[in-house]
């Protein structure tokens, strides 16, 4: 076990935790973006930043990414702390200011559009956390999708834009984005996603269109299960 | 060459080579760096290759690497009396030969002149450019020829390779370096030898040395010129560095956009590993160890040390946290060391003398030499080489001349984009990596770039978060953001269109960005902006409140007009204006335009008699 302390809390917590599971822990609020569950973590989003004090040396830290240590006090709510998150924020309100997400978390932490920055119409909702990118790559296996260019040019995207062969259309990549920035339109047995239409299977069963057949295909590719013992839906199943 | 079996053996090579590359024979050297090829010096080469031939005269010319006075190439050096020629011309090659190489008779319009006393400077070592200079690690430049290993060894290299396999333990390496003190030349300024202690006590295999070659700052080529110049030196001190952390893999990650260094590296590897100092069992001892070359796509980024691992992975060049060292967890997850090209290129010259030797160089904490480029407005643009602690004083006026055509110094910004501008005030503050430090700059890789009384600190703080936006990754929001609403704030500053609020406002950002962001790029990037407010507040004041540059560099907050007093009617203006601003009749005062003026400077650059004013 490790000793810590986290606003003048002394907390305990197993070897190897993140500093942002053991301030959780504790009951302390932390707020992040693109640390999802689902994947590895980048340290993209600098929201859960806190500021630790190890001897006599203080420094910001990414918490999702700096495992706890013994004897370390750690500060979430420091003025320099609040300053980077109140910017950040400020920040992605200004690049997706229609994103009711981020107008939620803004208002949770007290942090008001800057009217000094132009807001973008370009971005989308989308705030480059990557979890889509990860997601496909780490947990499905295609990298149907990935990140182009640099610096504020920097999108998510298919490869040149065009249509992705690897995609299997199974909305991971929705479901793990935070901002709801990826479209993916289901209708009876289509499913429009990253400028593909996927064709659905409908389930033996009920009926109901419940999974691109490119995905199930996909499933039974990779597991060795016959296909036809993949048409029926999770529910009837 | 063929394999030398152990250090003893390299001696005598060593001894042999010598005999060839006589000291005091006659010899003629030229620069040919990538500078001095630009000025046409491989033509000047070939020109007194053919005027030898003809004129019967047996005398090598040696092309070598960067002699470092790029303003004044292409530079050719008559040996043994060190006799000094600049800005030569393939016409000049014949009289060369037949007058100095074969008479010694001195051509005085091919030397040095003194711009103000107008004497002239016989010697290489007398011009003043070079005279405070300490040139340990660069002064091999101009003597060897690079694509020999000949001509490296003949001067003593790989000595310190054959002692340090042969005297020394690999403990006793790191010793010395620490004692040493040697602190990295690519930006941090981090103890070398604690970053090699920390790298040999981790655990994991293989380890890895790689040399940091990605040199990107605006203006700056040391890195460069050592690679395409003396590219054995870092050669060497890689594979001690190996030794002694007990590395078995290396690289050199050098930026495809530098073709020469490229080309003289391989070359340079290649030879090594002929010679049994790369590969397997170097100078017959137990130690194998070898080096690839990894061409960069050209990312400024890819200097970070993170990205630059994830670059020769194969992946973008994106810095991580680096919560876990890289001495622990580098390229490919493994114990790595990172160093600069110019630290590597050190520590032969620390083995070969003793870190006592080079401890006594430079100041308390930082020791040894730097190599700046001395570039922007300065009349001797090029390389120092000077010892750590010179006043920026001396480093500008004495060595690089001063500011050209009598203007006044107003700044000069250190370590590249991420540096800091410092004022006239501070031109007596010596250069060291703290004291840089304390003055909201920093070393870096050693860039120096001068600014005189045009020179807009808004405007270059705009330019050089330009920069950065470009090159920022774009993986966290603060530096990807955070530095584009940064530059557009400046734009809007220089545009007339600041607001009273936005010094505070970028003041905001600016902490912000340094605190919040990933990687150092980031945590650096408001520097340009924190350092001009912090010296030239003034200037941003009179940009938003009296919607004027003083600098007159602004477009927006500018006019030109032409004082009829000064005036002479010479028609020059008229004939630069690239869209017919100005006018007038001959030895007539002449008027500008100011609906068409587009504010482009030609007319003030040609100007004569300072007659156009710029309000």
């Amino acid at each position: 076990m490790v000793n810590l302390t986290v606003d003048g809390k002394n907390i305990s917590v197993s070897e190897g935790t993140m500093l942002l599971e053991a301030i959780r822990g504790a009951g302390i609020s932390i707020p992040t973006l693109c640390a999802h569950e689902a994947v590895s973590r980048s340290g993209a989003c600098r929201l859960c930043v806190v500021e630790i004090k190890k001897g006599t040396r203080t420094r910001i830290v990414t918490s999702c990414l700096y495992a706890a240590e013994e004897g370390l006090i750690v500060d979430t709510k420091s003025e320099r702390v609040l300053n980077v998150r109140r910017l950040v924020m400020e920040l992605l309100l200004a690049r997706c200011p229609e994103s009711d997400v981020l107008k939620k978390l803004a208002q949770e932490l007290g942090v008001e559009p800057q009217a000094r920055f132009v807001a973008d119409t370009d971005k989308g909702k989308c705030i480059l956390c990557r979890s889509c990118v990860r997601v496909c790559e780490e947990v499905v296996g295609v990298s149907a999708i990935g990140l182009f260019a640099r610096g504020s040019h920097k999108t998510v995207g298919t490869a040149y834009n065009e249509k992705s062969d690897v995609c299997i259309g199974c909305g991971a990549c929705v479901y793990v984005c935070p901002t709801g920035h990826i479209e993916m339109i289901s209708t009876g047995d289509k499913r429009k996603i990253w400028g593909r239409t996927f064709k659905m299977q409908p389930c033996d069963k009920c009926g109901k269109y419940f999974a691109p057949v490119d995905q199930l295909k996909f499933i039974s590719k990779k597991t060795g299960v016959p296909l036809s013992e993949l048409t029926v839906c999770t529910e009837c199943r | 060459m063929k394999k030398i079996s152990n250090a003893q053996a390299l001696r005598q090579v060593q001894e042999d080579l010598k005999k060839n590359f006589d000291p005091n024979k006659k010899m003629v050297t030229i620069c040919a760096g990538t500078g001095c090829r630009g000025y046409g010096c491989i033509k000047v080469k070939e020109e007194l290759e053919a005027e030898i031939k003809k004129q019967n005269i047996d005398v090598e010319v040696r092309a070598t690497g960067c002699f470092g006075f790029c303003e004044k190439g292409p530079l050719v050096v008559i040996h043994p009396e060190k006799i000094f020629y600049q800005q030569v011309k393939t016409k000049d090659a014949a009289d060369i030969i037949s007058k100095t190489v074969a008479q010694g008779e001195v051509i005085e319009k091919l030397l040095y002149r003194d711009p103000v006393t107008s004497a002239t400077v016989m010697k290489e070592e007398d011009v003043p450019f070079y005279k405070k200079q300490k040139r340990l690690v660069f002064g091999s430049n101009g003597i060897i020829d690079p694509t020999q290993i000949e001509s490296y060894m003949a001067i003593g290299g790989y000595s310190a390779l054959a002692k340090a396999l042969s005297e020394m333990s690999p403990e006793g390496i790191i010793d010395e370096v620490k004692k040493a003190a040697l602190r990295g030349r690519g930006g941090g300024g981090f103890l070398a030898a604690s970053k090699w202690e920390g790298s040999r006590k981790a655990h994991g295999s293989p380890k890895y040395v790689i040399a940091n070659g990605d040199e990107g700052d605006p203006g700056a080529y040391m890195d460069r010129s050592l690679m395409e110049g003396n590219p054995h030196s870092v050669v060497e001190g890689m594979i001690i560095g190996a030794y002694a952390v007990g590395a078995s893999e290396g690289y050199i990650y050098v930026r495809n956009e530098y073709p020469l260094a490229v080309v003289h590296l391989t070359m340079a590897i290649q030879s090594a590993r002929e010679a049994g100092l790369l590969g397997k069992n170097i100078l017959g001892t137990d130690f194998s160890f070898d080096i690839h070359i990894n061409k960069g796509g050209g990312a400024f980024v890819c200097g970070e040390s993170s990205a630059l691992f994830a670059s020769i992975e194969g992946r973008a060049g994106e810095p991580r946290a680096k919560y876990v060292h890289a001495v622990e967890k580098g390229l490919w997850d493994k114990p790595t060391v990172l160093n600069n090209v110019e630290t590597w290129a050190n520590v032969p010259l620390i083995i070969n003398n003793g870190a006592d030797w080079y401890a006594s160089i430079g100041t308390e904490k930082s020791k040894g030499t730097k190599i700046f480029s001395l570039v922007g407005k300065i009349n001797n643009t090029g390389l120092v080489e000077v010892p750590m602690g010179m006043k920026l004083r001396e480093i500008i006026y004495d060595i690089g001349g001063g500011i050209p055509k009598g203007r006044k110094f107003k700044a000069v910004q250190t370590g590249g984009p991420s540096g800091g501008c410092i004022p006239e005030s501070l031109l007596d503050l010596p250069v060291d990596f703290d004291k840089l430090y304390e003055v909201g700059s920093m070393m870096g890789s050693g860039g120096m770039i001068v600014m005189d009384d045009r020179s807009c600190m808004v405007d270059v703080a705009k330019y050089f978060l330009a920069f950065l936006q470009e090159e920022s990754c774009g993986k966290c929001v603060p530096c990807r953001e955070g530095v584009r609403r940064m530059r557009e704030i400046l734009e809007d500053i220089c545009a007339g269109k600041g607001t009273e609020g936005d010094i505070d406002l970028l003041e905001k950002i600016a902490t912000g960005v340094a605190d919040g962001s990933l990687c150092a790029l980031g945590g650096s990037a408001p520097n340009p902006v924190l350092s001009t407010l912090r010296y030239f507040r003034e200037e941003y004041d009179a940009h938003i409140k009296d919607h004027r540059c003083p600098a007159g560099v602004c477009k927006a907050l500018i006019t030109y007009s032409i004082d009829p007093e000064k005036c002479t009617g010479c028609t020059l203006c008229v004939k630069v204006c690239p869209v017919q601003a100005t006018s007038g009749e001959k030895k007539k005062p002449h008027t500008i335009d100011n609906n068409k003026c587009t504010r482009c400077g030609a007319c003030i650059e040609s100007c004569k008699f300072e007659a156009i004013n710029v309000k």
